[in-house]
């Protein structure tokens, strides 16, 4: 019988200690434990991977027919259902809308208090204080009316103003109520462009971060925010960076490392399947992390993925890209094992899963004293033979394997 | 500076470009006046009724219409508020005293198209009009297209009931057309006794001509478990009784064919061994002539036309044997159909080849699993047939013809079903006409009224009785005559199975489809499902379909030719002959010859088991 784990095997025990039961019902207790524990776990060779997968599908297919979106709500209009779900899966790079739930420190719950960090972080651009451009076609320069107002709220006294632009190659002047900006060098095909990178340059903030929302949830303060820069953040004071989190998964990986990455991939679909009011086994969602994360680096499910890492060829050729698959196979000389299942039922051979996975080996000859003819098993025994087979052809039954190799 | 026009721009007299038809044709001023004076003067009927003229003053056009292929629909002229269709009109045009070409004559309606519909402001009825209106509808009714009108009491539905109860109509079997007994055409179904519905919209009387489905008793209740998930429980009697029968009619059609070299197709009873000949059994219904006689029973594979054709390719071989240069290709009944031989036509093509029509006609009772609708969205598969001894029946005796399962209608919000059943209802017994057409009919509480002076019930309960135990039951049970189709789905047409059949020529994989005896197909999510319960062997099993041995080189892998007469394997590669049997999918094999036709080589290391 399997044992319990530590913790469930400290819990019952800290139970016992409590209640003050005796040694006899403490024995009990473990007992049943122990066999609810057995019985929940997986048998051998058991495919959990097409379970997870299935059980992760199926609430993903009701997904496409109604994703809910909340409008009017204050906060963030984040990406949710199905093309979060596949963000995530995807592993891209970049969410489509980046945010950041900061939490603060105990001292820092005051309203002045979060509101100031809420204005450090937010990024400033130049457009936010500019009200109008003009473009001079002749001289090659930019006028650009300032908003004095917003500039003053801002820190930025009328005589710094010229300031703000941060760009290189450039010359400002404050002309009366203007800002007057001149590249260095530009001609009358760029300095439409440089108009906008003029309008985009930063300011002050954290750059990426557009939005800051101030909300309470219960009696704590936070900030949530359109845009996500975690690395930043964390080095502001009073920022709790234990419970500061990002929906930006790869930014987690860079800044917290893999096993961070794992967790927010589960979190983050967990969160995203919750939401929808649809529920998964949180075990199903911890093997696709697992999945993603197993070598130190997040991959994506699918072509670019897992699934076009996959050992096999003859899968990877099932699944997407199969021309180059095959050619690459073939160039690279390669061998398939054919442990898998797909390969197997592609060869119509019993599949290495469940039932499959076991053979019974008995050595016949050397039972009846002879020598056990047939060459040695280097290679893994690809399926077992069929009566019919043996009777028909009268050759000795045989298994397929199959390697692809390189010959033009 | 932003490139918005200024105040100043905007109110400098107006200019506007001139279309017609599309081509530009002048500049013009005080476009508004213009667009005034055109159409003053087609409502005098100075210039034709079809012309259609719009101004779009933020683009500064006018657009004149006068082609044909234009949608258009008339409407009410509303002037000063006041709708030109008075009711003095309304009484002269009842009367027959003017009729609809003077009022256009008149300019009371004019037709609009899309582009002259954009300077409409339309009202939906009189009583809306208000003084900025310059058109009102006919009738609010004209915001639906005729099969929306089908349904009665439309507005009581919710908007997507009305779309799926509009497209189920035009599934409905009844009469297709009045000639369909002298008709030749592929398939069509035709019903045995169509009935006019009791309770309908006054647009849908144009559908007279063509009715589609039956007026039915109906109690609104639970049958067993018989009819839950919107599964329909009939009664069986009246099913004996004609309800719901159709005929399903299909023509075959043959040509014989004149071919190069003076060679032409026979038909005949096609002579023992010619190829494909089907065996003596196979052409006895044939008459001498070669053709069925009307009235015979066919089935399956049946032959209609015993047909022999010249072989396209000559090969030596049959020469040399001697085989009659002849195959046989007679006109049979489709996999899956059957019937009684209808009509036989004789005719010829427009080349002047002899062409034979054989319509087939099958008489489709109902049956469990056929579909049957309402006009208000709800479907239902029939899943008993019940002897009207079994089913419900009130003190009077009436016993229903359909038991409807309430839990169909909270959710679908279908009101207007129950109050087609109760007007239903109140219209068999009365006799009076009530009209259902959307917006404008007989209100509930006048139907209600009408049920009362009957001495009935005013909300449609009666009291039943169980015809199993002639138990009283415990509730009222709504009851009502409603208007139920049949529809073009039916289990004869689809119910498929297979245990062996045909196979595809290039994956050996059992084909598609019930026509060709396909196979059902065990698919990818399938697979999942047993290769989920660990099921290894199962799996195996069930993709078996195509399986073959092929002999693989023990040297070199690659796979080996296999000589039948020597019983002998050489590999075509490395000229060993020692082969190893692998048992493989077809499909498999196939796939291995494919990546060498790439140019990949592939080896198959075999070892002993
Ligand atoms: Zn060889």
């Amino acid at each position: 019988m399997t044992g319990l784990p530590p913790k469930i095997v400290r819990e019952i025990e800290e139970y016992a200690e409590r209640k003050k039961l005796s040694e006899q019902k403490r024995q009990k207790i473990m007992e049943t434990a122990r066999e609810l524990y057995s019985k929940s776990l997986y048998d051998a060779e058991e495919p959990v991977g097409v379970v997870a997968a299935q059980s992760l599908s199926e609430p993903a297919t009701q997904m496409t027919m109604r994703t809910y979106h909340f409008a009017g709500t204050a906060g963030i209009q984040v990406t949710l259902g199905l093309p979060r779900l596949l963000e995530i899966f995807d592993a891209r790079k970049e969410p489509k809308t980046p945010t950041m739930t900061i939490r603060l420190e105990k001292d820092y719950q005051d309203i002045e208090k979060v509101r100031k960090i809420a204005e450090q972080i937010r990024e400033v651009k130049a457009k936010d204080a500019i009200l109008s451009t003009v473009v001079d076609l002749t001289d090659l320069f930019i006028r650009c009316r300032l908003n004095f107002e917003k500039l003053e709220e801002l820190g930025i006294p009328r005589e710094k103003a010229h300031k703000i632009i941060k760009l290189r190659n450039v010359e400002t002047s404050l002309e009366g109520d203007e800002l007057v900006v001149k590249p260095k060098n530009a001609d009358l095909k760029t300095i439409h462009k440089f108009k906008y990178s003029v309008l985009e340059s930063h300011i002050k903030g954290i750059k990426g971060i557009s939005q800051v929302v101030v909300t309470k949830e219960g009696d704590e303060w936070i900030i949530t925010t359109l845009g996500s820069n975690l690395a930043k953040v964390f080095a502001i004071e009073g920022v709790d960076y234990t419970r500061t989190v990002s929906n930006n998964i790869f930014e987690i990986y860079d800044v917290l490392g893999v096993e961070a990455a794992r967790n927010a991939i589960m979190n983050q679909s967990k969160y995203t399947i919750e939401e929808q009011g649809l529920g998964i086994d949180i075990r199903y969602i911890m093997l696709l992390a697992d999945l993603m994360t197993v070598d130190g680096e997040i991959k994506a499910i699918g072509r670019y993925g897992i699934s076009g890492q996959k050992a096999s060829v003859l899968v990877r050729a099932s699944f997407e890209e199969t021309k180059k698959h095959l050619v690459g196979a073939s160039v690279r000389g390669e061998k398939d094992e054919l442990r898998g299942t797909i390969e197997n039922i592609m060869m119509n051979q019993v599949a290495p899963i469940g039932t499959g996975a076991f053979e019974l080996v008995g050595r016949i000859p050397e039972l009846a004293g002879q020598k056990a003819s047939g060459e040695k098993k280097t290679k893994k025994k690809a399926g077992t033979a069929s009566a019919a087979k043996k009777g028909k052809t009268k050759t000795k039954s045989e298994s397929g394997k199959k390697a692809g190799e390189n010959k033009k | 500076m932003n490139g918005k026009r200024t105040r100043k721009e905007v109110q400098k007299p107006r200019e506007a470009s001139v279309y017609l038809n599309g081509k530009l044709v002048a500049r013009i001023k005080e476009p508004e006046k213009f667009v005034e004076a055109i159409r003053k003067k087609r409502r005098n009927n100075l210039i034709s009724h079809e012309v259609n003229i719009a101004y779009f003053p933020e683009f500064e056009d006018v657009v004149i219409n006068t082609v044909h292929g234009r949608a258009r629909r008339p409407l009410v002229i509303v002037e000063n508020g006041k709708s030109k269709f008075t009711q003095e009109l309304k009484d002269k045009l009842a009367s027959g005293k003017i009729n609809w070409n003077y009022l256009i004559q008149q300019g009371i309606v004019e037709y609009l198209d899309a582009e002259e519909e954009e300077n409409a402001y339309i009202a939906l009825r009189e009583e809306d009009i208000t003084k900025d209106h310059t058109h009102v509808e006919l009738d609010p009714v004209v915001i639906l297209g005729i099969s929306a009108s089908l349904i009665p009491y439309m507005e009581y539905n919710r908007g997507d009931r009305i779309n799926y109860g509009a497209k189920m109509v035009g599934q409905a079997i009844g009469i297709p057309m009045k000639n369909f007994l002298a008709r030749t055409d592929t398939k069509y179904n035709a019903m045995v006794y169509p009935q006019l519905p009791l309770i309908q919209a006054d647009i849908s009387t144009i559908m007279d001509e063509y009715p589609g489905g039956q007026n039915i008793v109906i109690a609104v209740m639970c049958y067993d478990g018989y009819n839950m998930n919107d599964a329909i429980v009939l009664n069986k009697s009246s099913v004996d009784r004609g309800l719901f029968r159709s005929y399903y009619f299909r023509t075959y059609e043959t040509v014989k064919k004149k071919y190069w070299g003076g060679q032409e197709d026979e038909i005949a009873i096609p002579e023992p061994g010619i190829r494909g000949h089907r065996g003596e059994d196979a052409y006895r219904e044939l008459a001498e002539d070669g053709i069925i006689n009307p009235e015979t029973p066919v089935s399956s594979d049946s032959v209609l036309v015993g047909k022999t054709s010249p072989l396209r390719f000559l090969s030596g071989e049959d020469f040399a044997t001697g085989i009659e240069n002849k195959r046989e290709t007679s006109m049979t009944v489709r996999y899956g159909e059957s019937g009684i031989v209808d009509e036989v036509f004789i005719t010829e093509t427009t080349d002047a080849y002899q062409l034979l029509k054989i319509r087939i006609r099958d008489q489709r009772i109902p049956e469990i699993g056929d579909k049957l609708a309402s006009r208000h969205g709800q479907k239902g598969i029939i899943s008993l047939l019940v002897p009207q001894e079994d089913m419900p029946f009130t003190s009077d005796g009436v016993i229903p013809d359909l038991i409807f399962n309430p839990h169909a209608i909270p959710s679908r919000m279908t009101v207007g079903q129950l109050l087609e059943l109760l007007a239903g209802k109140a219209r068999a017994l009365s006799g009076k006409d009530i009209d259902a057409s959307a917006f404008n009919h007989m209100k509930e509480p006048e139907i209600r009224k009408l049920m009362k002076s009957l001495g009935f019930r005013d909300d449609g309960k009666q009291t039943l009785y169980d015809g199993r135990t002639g138990k009283k039951y415990e509730v009222m049970i709504f009851t009502g005559l409603s208007y139920y189709m049949k529809l073009d789905h039916m289990v004869a047409d689809k119910i498929h199975a297979r245990s062996r059949g045909p196979v595809t020529l290039l994956t050996r994989q059992p084909t598609e489809g019930r026509a060709k005896r396909g196979g059902l197909r065990l698919g990818e999510m399938e697979q999942q499902c047993l290769v989920g319960h660990g099921a290894a062997l199962v799996l195996k099993e069930r993709f078996d379909s195509d399986k073959t041995m092929i002999p693989i080189c023990k040297k070199c892998g690659m796979m080996a030719i296999h000589d039948v007469v020597k019983n002998k394997s050489t590999c075509a590669h490395c000229k060993s002959t020692e082969v190893a049997w692998v048992e493989t999918a077809y499909a498999f094999k196939l796939t291995l010859d494919e990546m060498m036709s790439m140019g990949v080589m592939t080896n198959l290391e075999v070892e002993e088991v």
